[in-house]
């Protein structure tokens, strides 16, 4: 069972993956937005992150994938579950769950879903199936390559938003300023 | 069924970008609408790396950022959320009403 | 069907790059069994030595020596009530466990044992095994979370601090070895041709990068590699909330920390993860600066009669265990008592014995040669791991953030730099 792709020719496990890896991460962001209990929807997101990382290995981006784990699964999840537990949650699990205006949301977002419904039966066929890149291989490389050359004012940008961001953490937890 | 092309993925991804909105539009709990946050920029990080297939590499890397800038404002957001706790003592997003008229 | 199984083993890659399912799961199997085995050996192991380091005996009642002991646990263990805390969240209190077990277990898909004999080879490999085992923070706090209780919490807390302030120093460590990945001169101080190549995250492409460049990555730059490696020692030692970083789960502090609301079988469900996360991160840093499956010195010591002589080495280690088993065998009282014992421990030797002696016969030496020095490299870090534990006192938690972040992340940013520096001027 060769698992070299070619346009036109596609082995069966690639369907089979796809549909169990977007299942996954809808049902999961299902879960997310529908338990009462913060914990339970914490674990959804983890799963439906992790069929996410799955999908992205299947669009041939290992490293987005790899980063995914790293930082979104293992990084932000933690900052989520340890808020979670500092902020205490038992009193808000036996109130409403939903807002009053929920059947407004629900509309306006119906509406967006029939929005993305039209542009997407309408625009069908400007996604041709074909492989821009060469796959795998040198992908790390080659992402390396256009960070650190064409997109190195960006990371740099980047970085030291992430230092505004730490330093703005610690200020808004601390008990005294 | 016919081979898994972009628009497969485009699918997926709006529906998970729809699924992020209904939770930031309803919910109460403010830990639950930081999350379907995440959800809403996994829509869209999935919807740039469908695209990084056809049009080349450029995708990806801004799917990096996007990402890196995830975990920016997740930590953010709950510092403010903790501050927020502190003072006031619950996570219902319909007691932020200290400034309403 | 047939061919398809036979059609494997002429190629020269992993199953996992050939897309063999069947080898894949063949692998799998085989790798599955080993760690457990592993963990039931590092359980004795680690009893007996702790025993003499202390000038004791350990268990010596179960088998002859203790060799049963394990056995006997995992029993016990497997017998024991299940409880459950009250108000526990049944649901995450069940799949705490088995979140730390998955993401211990699924490392292992990229660990080389040789230059096919791994699962398969992804070649994001270091980055995959990092991102995996950065997972099993999610299960020990869920695991405090979910036991409802004052201990367990504030235990998961600190060990998931831990945890997560020990990686970014990992993450330095690990980008100085795959930096060293790119030069192509040979030696400690490898000046050649063109040094601007490219490096590699694949596992099995970091071993043989390191046999290209003719030296292990712990001697490259020297000191620089050294401490690359001191450091991913030191936080591979917290990772796994090993002494003398174990305050998380240290019984005179915190009742046993995150895991005390366990019992029976799941709290060896813990253990088997925490002991193959410490065989994990222990073939990460074999295999980026020990040099994975190569003997000790492939390019100093060459020719026929040097691979001769080191390939008799898996022969002779298991001829030396065997020579001890009968020296214990000689050494049992000669009370009836001990008949039972005596016969086992024999007959253990006599096993370990047969095994040296097949190990000796010419096709089985070139076929387990690296699987073998890999193996012993990484029993010598577990064997640290014990050291560790009998000989350091345990860290206070302040101190152990502050070496976390203030010491080993400044030296490992240092040692990156530096790295880099001389990888680009030399």
């Amino acid at each position: 069972m060769q698992q070299v792709v070619q346009p036109g020719m596609q082995p069966v496990a690639t369907t089979f993956f796809f549909y169990f890896l977007s299942g996954l991460t809808l049902v999961s962001g299902v879960f997310v937005i529908t338990r009462k209990n913060p914990v339970h929807s914490a674990l959804a997101l983890i799963f439906g992150l992790l069929a996410q990382a799955g999908l992205y290995l299947m669009l041939y981006a290992p490293f987005v994938a790899g980063v995914q784990i790293i930082l979104y699964a293992g990084g932000i999840m933690v900052l989520f579950l340890f808020v979670i537990m500092l902020v205490n949650i038992e009193r808000s699990q036996k109130e409403e769950q939903f807002n009053k205006q929920w059947l407004v949301g629900l509309l306006a977002a119906i509406a967006l879903g029939a929005l993305f419904v039209v542009v997407y039966v309408k625009g069908k066929n400007l996604f041709p199936y074909r492989i821009a890149q060469p796959i795998e291989n040198s992908n790390t490389q080659q992402i390396g390559v256009m960070l650190y050359g064409q997109y190195m004012f960006a990371f740099e940008i980047a970085s030291l938003l992430l230092l505004v961001a730490i330093i703005g953490a610690v200020v808004m937890a601390k008990k005294r300023i | 069924m016919a081979p898994i092309g972009t628009l497969h993925y485009l699918v997926t991804a709006a529906a998970l970008f729809i699924l992020g909105v209904i939770g930031v539009l309803t919910r109460r709990n403010v830990v639950i609408v930081l999350m379907s946050i995440e959800l809403i920029l996994n829509a869209v990080n999935l919807n740039l790396v469908a695209f990084s297939r056809l049009w080349g590499l450029n995708g990806q890397v801004f799917a990096i950022f996007v990402i890196t800038d995830a975990a920016a404002e997740a930590a953010v957001g709950l510092g403010i959320l903790i501050a927020f706790f502190r003072n006031k003592e619950t996570v219902n997003v319909d007691e932020v009403d200290l400034l309403k008229w | 069907m047939l061919d398809y199984i036979t059609s494997y083993l002429s190629s020269d890659t992993t199953p996992g790059q050939a897309g063999n399912v069947f080898w894949a799961f063949v692998y799998i199997m085989v790798v599955f069994g080993g760690i457990s085995v592993a963990v039931m050996a590092m359980n004795w192991l680690e009893r007996k030595a702790l025993a003499h380091f202390q000038i004791r005996l350990g268990p010596m009642r179960v088998g002859p020596h203790g060799l049963l002991q394990p056995i006997a646990d995992a029993i016990k263990l497997m017998t024991k009530e299940d409880i459950i805390p009250a108000e526990a969240d049944k649901f995450v209190f069940w799949i705490a466990p088995l979140i730390i077990l998955c993401a211990s277990f699924a490392v292992y898909i990229v660990v080389p044992f040789g230059p096919t004999h791994a699962i398969t080879d992804l070649n994001i490999g270091i980055l995959f095994m990092l991102g995996v085992s950065s997972l099993s923070v999610l299960g020990v706090v869920m695991a405090g979370w979910a036991s409802n209780s004052h201990y367990p919490l504030i235990g998961a807390l600190r060990s998931s601090a831990q945890m997560v302030s020990y990686e970014v120093a990992m993450g330095m460590a690990v980008v100085s070895a795959v930096l060293m990945t790119s030069l192509h001169g040979l030696g400690p101080y490898g000046v050649g041709v063109g040094t601007s190549g490219t490096g590699t995250l694949s596992m099995i492409g970091i071993v043989q990068a390191q046999q290209e460049q003719h030296v292990w990555f712990l001697f490259k730059f020297f000191p620089l590699g050294f401490i690359a490696f001191g450091i991913f020692a030191i936080a591979m030692v917290a990772e796994t909330n090993r002494a003398p970083f174990d305050l998380p789960e240290a019984e005179s502090e915190l009742t046993a920390g995150f895991h005390t609301e366990y019992s029976g079988l799941r709290w060896s469900l813990f253990m088997l993860g925490e002991y193959a996360a410490m065989i994990a991160v222990s073939s990460i840093a074999v295999t980026l600066w020990l040099g994975g499956w190569y003997r000790p010195f492939p390019n100093t010591l060459t020719g026929e009669t040097w691979d001769l002589v080191f390939s008799l080495f898996p022969g002779l280690s298991f001829l030396a265990l065997a020579a001890i088993a009968f020296v214990g065998v000689r050494r049992m009282p000669k009370h009836p008592y001990f008949r039972v014992q005596t016969i086992g421990l024999a007959g253990f030797g006599a096993v370990l014995g047969l095994i040296g002696l097949i190990l000796f016969a010419p096709p089985m030496r070139d076929r387990v040669q690296d699987i073998f020095w890999f193996v012993a490299k990484v029993a010598g870090f577990m064997y640290l791991y014990i050291w560790y534990r009998a000989t350091f006192p345990r860290y206070r938690f302040d101190q152990l953030m502050k070496v976390g972040w203030k010491v080993l992340l400044p030296i490992g940013i240092g040692v990156l730099i530096l790295t880099a520096v001389l990888g680009v001027v030399l």
